[in-house]
Formats: C-alpha cells, structure tokens, sequence
C-alpha cells in the first residue's frame, strides 16, 4: 500500500515578490548576464556548467537586472558573481550568508543569492549558514559541493569521504563528513534540494523552484573538481549506473529508482526506517514512500537524505523539503513598519533625544532649574533611563540574564 | 514629598557618595535614581558604577560587591570624585571592599541588620567592626542603622508579601534617607516607580512606602546631627537631561542616520559592556531602525556590511574580544571602501580579561589588529555625553569617504553618566549622502561606463553604487581591485598604487578637522598634558588641582587617532615635556614617538578603573619638578 501525500499547500508569497520586475519592453537574454571578465576556472570545472545554467535561467526571472545580488565566500565557485553582470560581492572565507543576511533584510527589493563551496559554506562559515536557515532568511544559496579544497590546491573537505586520500591526508581522511542535505534539515532550512553541474535541465528546474521559494533554499550541486577530485560523481553521470543509482524526488510521486523490471522503491519497514526494495517485492508490512517535500514533519525527507552513502548505491536528487514559514527579512521589515506606523505622526529627533526626563536650565536665573516628566519616546514601556546596567534586571525582576562574558 | 525636617542645613559645594552592596541588593538602581534626582536639582554630576561580571556572585562576598559612585557639586565636574566623602554599605563584604576608599573622617552609613556572626565570617571579619570601636576609632562617622528590620517593619501592611519581598525595598529606604540627608526630591524616583511597576500596584506601594520610610527615618532620627544642601550648578542655559555613555551614543547614531537620510542597521553580538547600545537601539524601531542579533560577532559585522553595501548605515557594537573576531571583515570593508561603523565599548583585556571594568588597551587592535595595511579612521569619545557627538562624526566619516570607522568608547564612559545639555536637532551637521546614479567614466570607445574605483578627488572616496541602480551594475570583493575600473588586478604597480590611495584617503580625513583646542590659559605652560578617550575627565579635575598650586599646565585632548590632526605635530614641539596618561601601556605614547620623534613621556595604570585627579595630578607635578631641575645649573 501506499502513503497518501500531503495536499499542496496554497501558493506562499513567492521569493521574488518585491523585486521589481523588468519592462515588458525588455527582453533579456543570457547575454546581459554575462559580465566582461574573463572566465578563469580550471578547463573541464564543473563550475562552468553551473554558470552557463545561472546566466541562461536568469532572464527567466523577469527581474530587473540591477535589483539581482550575487554574494559569495572564499573558494573556486566563490569566483561566481564577477562572471555575472549583475551586482555582486566577493567576500571573505564563509561569510557570505552573514552578508547576504543584512543585505536581504536592508533591502526587500533585492534578489539575493549566495554561492559557496563545501568548505567555505560547511567549514569555515559553517555557523553562518545554520543560522541563516534556521532563521529563513529570503536568500538563494547555492552549494557547490566537490568533496575537496580546490584553490587552496586539494586539501579533504568537510565533505570529503572517510579515507580519502588527499594533499593533507596522505594516510587518507579520518574526518567523519557532513552530508550537506541533513545538516540543512536539521538545521531547520524550509528548502533543500541536492542537483548536478552536468544535468542542465534538472539543474534549472530545482533553480526554478528554489528562486520561487520564500525563505531561505538551500541547493546542493554536486560539482565536479577535474583536477583534485575528478570523477568523485561519475557514478551519477555515467548514463546506465546513474539510472540504477538516482531516485528522482518528485511531489506526489513514489520514491523509485530504476526503472522496469529492475526498478526499486523506497519504503517505510515496519520499523520506521526507509528501505529500497526491488517494486515486485513490497510486501504488506512495507509502505511505499509517496514523496512529499510539503510535510511540515521534516523526518521522511530527512530519512531520504540518508539514503546516500559513499557508494552512491541510492542517491536521492531533486527538492527534499519546501515548506512555508514566514521569513526572517519579512519579520523584521514589518517590526519596523509597524512601530513606524503606529507612532501615528513622525516622532521628531528632537524628541528622541529629550527622552522623558529632563529639566530646564534658565539663562537669566543661573541655577535656576525646571524638571518637566515627558511620555515616553522608546518604543518599548519604559526603556530609555535607567536600563544601562546589567544589575537592573535583577533588582526588579529578580531575573537571571545572561552571564557577561 | 514636603520637607518637614528640622534638622540644621549645612551648605556643601561638593559631596561625593559611593552605594555599595551585594549584586542583588539594587545599588546600580539606588545609584541611578539618586543621580536622576541629583541632576534634576540642577547640580552638575557624574557617575561610575562598578559591578562585578557575574550576574549573582555568592551572595554576602567579595567577588559581589557592586557599587554606584556619584559625584555631584554647585560647580562643573570633571570625574565621578577620586574618593567617597560617604559610604553606604549594605553588607559587611560592601563595608570591607570599599572602606579603603573611603578618607578618615568620612561618613560611613550601614546596614546593621546584615552584620550576622555568618556574613562577617564570610569576608574574614574576626570581629563586628560596627561595635569593636575600630571604626570610629578610625575617625570615621558611623551611623550603624537596621536598614532591613526598618524596611520591614514599614512594609508590615502588605501582608501578601514574604518577607524576602519587603527586605528587598531595603535599598528604596537607603534612597529615600540620603535623599533626605542631602536635600534631594524624591518626586523622580516616585514617577520612575508609578512608571516601573504601574501593572503591580502593591509592589509599587511597598516601593514608595520604603522610600517614604527612609525619608521619614532622616526627618525623625537624631542620628544625624546636620543635612546637606549642595546649591546647583551654573550651566549654560538649555534643556538638560542626564544620559550614560552608552545611551548618547546610541542616541548619535540615530540622528547621525536621520542626518544622513540613511536607515540605521546594527549588527550585534551581546557582550559587555557594550550590550546596553543594542538594547537601546532595538527599542528606538519607530525611527526606521533595524537591529539583528547575530549569531557571533562575525556575522554580526558581516550584516552590518551586507546592508551597507545595499545603502544603508551600516553599524556594529562590540568589545574589544569581538574586535578581535571582525578584524577579516573590517579589512573587506576597507578593500571595497564602504561605510561602517565599529563602535568599540572597550574593557580590560587580554582575551575575556575584565568584562565589566575599564581599559583603552584596544587602540593598537583599533589601529593594526587586520592583515595588509589595512587603515581605517579611528575616533575617540571623551566623555559620556560627548559619546553622542563621536557617534555623528564617526558616521560622518564612514559615509564621506566610504571606510570603516572604529569609535572607541569605554566601560567607563558606557555606564557612567553625566548631565547633557541636549542639542537642537536642526543644530547637527548635514550629513546628507549622495548615492551614484550614473556613469561615471567613459570605456576606451568613450561610450558612458560606470567605474567603481573612479574616486572623488577631494575625498578620494570612490562613488557609493547600490544594488537597484540601473545601469551601475558592479562587483566588489576583498581581491585587489585595479584602480579605477574595480576589476580584479594582481598588477605588482596597481596593488602599490591601491595601497597608498587607500592611506592617503585616510590621510585627506585630516583636512576637515578643527584645530586642536589646547587649554593654556596664560600661555606660561611648559608642560602638555595630552589625552585621549575618557581620560578626559581626571585630565581636567588634575589639571585644575595643578594650577590651584599655582603652577601652569596645558592640555589637549584627541578626538581623531587616526589619522592625526595636522596641527598635532607642532603643537607636541611647542611644549617642552609632553605627559600622556592611559590606561594600557602606552600605546597612543608609542604611535607618537613613532610619528613625531617626540619624547612623549607615558604615565600608565590599567587597573580596571579610571585615573584618579589626585594621581594625575601628582604626576604632573612630578614632570613640572624634574623640568625645573633639568634648568639648574650644574
């Protein structure tokens, strides 16, 4: 038997609501994404695939070209926004999420997207981009994994599988990797998909839903290194083992892999835990898994991420998790509006900086002193006098803060 | 409340009061509510809390000692006093961490209740010293009261309060006596208290019943034989109200964003004592400001960069361990030359080191703490008050010539507070910024182009192109940029070229800056006392002890560390001694001498606390000595 999917939840705000839109006079193409710079990724980087995606699939949007951002860390792919001719910014090593974060909350208008690598997102910046997804900043992040440290010359990633043999780990890796999708669920990420540099359409397919998705999306592509890690995916790209190997996640769908006589499915065993079994096979106590990335319940798709192991026997591709929760940009935007809208008219600077608490000192009588108690001009009850000292909160409230250290 | 006391009236110019207690007894509020009563008498004032980082040390010891100072006077005041003329000690570990500070013949008012057998033992007290004579012995005025019993026994009406509850309003009842000891209205306090704890009626009454209690015990008492008035101050006329450091700067940046027509985004990490800033600012929403609370000091700077780069004033509030953290990024903001502004709430250092105490130890971090040359200006605050004015010109700063921007304040100017002669709004600077919206350059086939790194020639900022703006399209990024066109470069001659333009921008800082204001009243001077940050206040108090002997000394003091101001050099080779005091070992000394070849002579301490006038003052005429001496001939 098989599990229902969950019904499509009405159509969220899309990512890209509030960015504007170009003229319908205009027409862009790949062409005006395309920046003058000359491209320098090594021959054969799965880098160019992405980016020839990126420039192709960005017209489709409709934006204004100018309200799209391109931020990105430190690391091969973080090469990114200077080959789009858009505004972009090359930052520093795993701070492209923090970045990102101030800039989508500063500006509603834009359209922001972060490139990162497997060692800039995962390693260095890996607290940067739990947190933007725990809190579902509207951002795109691209995850451009290879398994490997390319510019630093082919040191193991956190990614990198145990055993491997690399610049840094001639006796070959003990380092347990991240799988780069659980730790996004985890992490709370209200979107994450995992596609391929090498499959153009399902690449731009996932962009598609990613760039729709309000809130942060997280898009692992697996990415091929030539030169310090080359074929660690060729088991997803060589045609006749990637169909045995790739189960395409699709909404409503049974989880299958393969297809014909040798398809498999994935399925819930009587113990909860998700299997793959020959289709022919299912037998009563097993429910074939209907994918539903919709589930407000992250534990089947998280489960899917399991799937994956160094041998690439099941490989799960495609949208595991899209669901709605309001935005950290959204939410704090409307703090603000909110309190400058009910502050009714304009609260002067000038009485901002008077507070509610002053006296008047009269030139003619010197000493002379007058006190006036003013309403209050904070937006809070009462927090502008006497609130400077971390000793306050208990004398009144007997609350523990938080240590000062 | 009506004065009903007949006690004789003894006219003081000047009183200094140090509150001390455990960390929950309230003396951070009891100090903070007499100063608001002080200031609004129209005394001129200023204060220094002291509080240890833990939030509840062990209650009864040392380690939890927490204690409000305020000095307040019919004159200007220059420091929150070198000494207590009274103490109030709530506890026996408050009576035996302070009275070293306290001069024989001061006042000593304590709580009775609180010297059981049990807390004397806990500090090492052998022996009761509120009835083994040595006190008094000492010279000091006792007055040994039952504050706890006396609050309770006033609060026995509010039968649905534990006893624990009423003997927490002990401090109300120490407020309300020295507010009757000294003359104080308490009607501040009463509306603080209506405006607090409005929603909870009773614990509002308990409040204003113990402070009554406490004015009413002063009234009736023949404990003290004499109460004070000091009269107020002579201050220039204007619309005064009493702020900390940490609230003027915070109030700065917010005018200085409505000035600039820019919204405030601050990124922040809590720690202290730089918390307060954030707190501050996330209630101030209704004037277009956004605080996020990142998840580390680095994202923190991270965010305010992000929104900087998308227009908006971007700002981030730390200490000196979370400078440490944003040094990567404050270099990015150098290499793509947008505004930022660090504000740097300094402690004692290294690494956590002091969380609630005092230093000016980060200047170097401020300076260098970044990878390549890297310079970014650097401003400093004097005073709490000035805070406000520090934080309107490092923005300003920050948006003209599109750089990071370190404002350096302290523990000491964040918590301590002062009276503010509050400025008109129409009376700031016009900080009104102009964003690129058009080409700027032609390309080689003198067709329009936008070139980033094209830079103003007055300024040498380069043009602030946000994100939105048609046509403008660009990228920037932490990789060496060619001059001009922005595009990545690793040209040996344009990476030369870049690091220099980069200074020199940073240089041409110092072409808009006022002269120096030294303070040499009859030109006799041959020694300068230079300064920096709050120093400013010992400096001054020194400063007027020196010259009460008689002697001349002249003084100066730095707003802008980086870069200098012209005028700095010359004004160090008029003066024959130059004397520096800070609190570190002498850094802004070593950039001096460096700069200058000038025998700066550096007098340090870094002990957690300020200068005291009588230290400085000491020192000076320890330097006017060994100057005269250099004259004798041999």
């Amino acid at each position: 038997m098989t599990t229902r999917a969950g019904a499509a939840p009405a159509p969220p705000r899309s990512g890209l609501a509030g960015v504007p839109t170009a003229p319908v006079d205009v027409t862009l193409t790949k062409k005006e994404f395309t920046s003058d710079q000359e491209v320098r990724w090594c021959p054969g980087c799965g880098d160019y695939a992405v980016l020839a995606a990126v420039q192709g699939f960005l017209p489709e949007l409709g934006l204004r070209r100018e309200n799209i951002v391109f931020v990105s860390g430190i690391g091969c792919s973080s090469r990114f926004p200077y080959y789009l001719d858009t505004y972009g910014m090359h930052s520093i090593h795993g701070r492209a999420p923090a970045i990102a974060t101030g800039l989508a909350t500063a500006r509603e208008d834009l359209s922001v997207w972060v490139v990162t690598g497997d060692g800039d997102a995962l390693s260095i910046g890996g607290n940067h981009l739990i947190h933007a997804m725990r809190r579902n900043v509207n951002l795109t992040i691209l995850l451009f994994n290879n398994k490997i440290y390319g510019l630093t010359k082919g040191q193991y990633s956190p990614t990198s599988d145990v055993g491997a043999v690399t610049k840094s780990t001639p006796a070959g890796s003990v380092d347990h990797p991240f799988n780069p999708v659980s730790l996004a669920i985890g992490a709370e990420a209200t979107f994450v998909a995992r596609t391929m540099d090498s499959d153009r359409a399902h690449l731009t397919e996932v962009l598609r839903a990613a760039a729709a998705h309000r809130g942060t999306a997280l898009v692992e592509i697996y990415q091929n290194c030539p030169i310090f890690n080359d074929g660690a995916f060729q088991l997803l790209k060589d045609k006749d083992q990637a169909e045995a190997r790739i189960a395409h996640l699709r909404a409503g769908e049974p989880v299958r892999v393969g297809s014909g006589e040798l398809a498999q499915v994935v399925v819930r065993e009587r113990s909860g835990r998700l299997g793959v079994v020959p289709e022919h096979e299912v037998t009563r106590s097993q429910q074939v898994l209907v994918h539903d990335p919709h589930d407000p319940d992250p534990s089947a798709a998280f489960a899917l991420s399991r799937l994956d192991d160094p041998s690439m026997q099941h490989m799960p591709m495609g949208i595991f998790r899209q669901v709605d929760r309001p935005t950290y940009d959204d939410a704090v935007r409307a703090q603000v509006d909110a309190a400058v809208t009910s502050a009714g008219t304009v609260v002067s600077l000038d009485t901002l900086l008077r507070g509610r608490d002053t006296w008047t000192v009269d030139g003619t009588r010197p000493g002379e002193v007058e006190q006036t108690l003013e309403g209050e001009v904070t937006d809070g009850p009462i927090a502008a006098a006497g609130d400077a000292l971390v000793e306050e909160a208990d004398e009144v409230a007997g609350a523990d803060g938080p240590r000062t250290e | 409340m009506t004065d009903m006391s007949t006690t004789p009236l003894t006219q003081l110019d000047r009183v200094v009061i140090r509150f001390a207690g455990d960390s929950g007894d309230g003396m951070q509020l009891t100090g903070d509510r007499f100063t608001s009563d002080t200031a609004a008498l129209g005394n001129d004032l200023s204060t220094l809390p002291n509080f240890p980082a833990e939030i509840r040390a062990p209650q009864g010891t040392l380690p939890g000692v927490s204690s409000f100072q305020v000095h307040f006077a019919d004159h200007d005041v220059a420091t929150p006093g070198d000494a207590p003329d009274v103490l109030v000690a709530m506890n026996p570990a408050a009576l035996k961490a302070n009275l070293a500070d306290l001069p024989r013949g001061g006042t000593l008012i304590v709580n009775a209740d609180e010297f059981s057998r049990r807390n004397l033992a806990k500090v090492g007290y052998a022996a009761n010293p509120l009835e083994d004579g040595s006190l008094t012995g000492a010279g000091y005025h006792l007055h040994a009261l039952p504050l706890t019993s006396m609050t309770v026994e006033a609060l026995a009406p509010f039968t649905t309060l534990t006893r624990k509850e009423k003997e927490r309003a002990k401090n109300m009842l120490a407020l309300g006596l020295l507010s009757w000891l000294y003359s104080r209205d308490t009607a501040g306090t009463e509306a603080f208290l209506q405006a607090k704890f409005g929603g909870a009626p009773e614990i509002l009454e308990a409040n204003l019943t113990a402070l009554r209690a406490g004015h009413a015990y002063g009234e009736t008492t023949e404990d003290f034989a004499v109460r004070y008035q000091v009269a107020p101050a002579a201050m220039p006329p204007g619309t005064y109200r009493t702020i900390t450091g940490n609230q003027a700067l915070a109030l700065g940046l917010v005018a200085a964003s409505e000035r600039a027509g820019l919204p405030l985004v601050l990124g922040s990490y809590p720690i202290t004592p730089a918390s307060d800033i954030l707190h501050q600012l996330s209630t101030l929403k209704r004037h277009g400001v956004t605080t996020l609370q990142a998840e580390d000091e680095i994202a923190a700077v991270g965010m305010a960069l992000g929104a900087s780069f998308g227009g908006a004033l971007g700002v981030t509030t730390t200490s000196g361990p979370g400078l440490a953290l944003k040094s990567e990024t404050i270099g990015l903001a150098v290499a793509t030359e947008l505004p930022l502004v660090v504000v740097d709430i300094q402690r004692g250092g290294p690494s956590t080191g002091l969380p609630t105490k005092t230093e000016q130890a980060d200047l170097l971090q401020a300076m260098y703490g970044r990878n390549g040359e890297s310079p970014v200006a650097v401003v400093a605050a004097q005073s709490p008050t000035d805070c406000f004015d520090a934080a309107i010109e490092a923005v300003r700063i920050a948006t003209t010539y599109r750089t990071p921007v370190i404002l350096l304040s302290d523990g000491y100017l964040g918590n301590g507070s002062e009276p503010w002669n509050v400025p008109s709004s129409a009376d700031l600077p016009d900080l009104t910024v102009t964003f690129a919206t058009e080409p700027n350059d032609l390309d080689d086939e003198g067709r329009p182009v936008f070139h980033p790194y094209r830079r103003d020639e007055a300024t040498l900022a380069r043009p602030w192109a946000i994100p939105g703006t048609p046509g403008l399209e660009h990228r920037i990024g932490g990789i060496e940029k060619a001059d001009v066109t922005g595009h990545i470069s690793y040209d040996p001659d344009n990476h030369d070229r870049m690091v220099r333009l980069r200074q020199a921008k940073i240089d041409r800082i110092a072409d808009t800056l006022p002269p120096l204001q030294v303070d040499d009243p009859t030109g006799e001077a041959r020694v300068l006392v230079l300064g920096w940050g709050s120093t400013y206040g010992p400096i001054a108090a020194a400063t007027r002890l020196v010259r009460a002997t008689g002697a001349h000394v002249a003084r100066a003091h730095l707003r802008h560390l980086n870069p200098l101001p012209a005028d700095l050099g010359d004004l160090l080779r008029r003066y024959d001694r130059v004397v520096l005091p800070e609190m570190n070992l002498g850094q802004l000394a070593l950039l001096l001498r460096g700069r200058y070849l000038v025998d700066v002579h550096s007098h340090t301490a870094v002990r957690g606390l300020p200068f005291t006038a009588a230290e400085l003052a000491q020192v000076l005429h320890e330097h006017l000595l060994a100057l005269a001496a250099q004259e004798v001939p041999v």
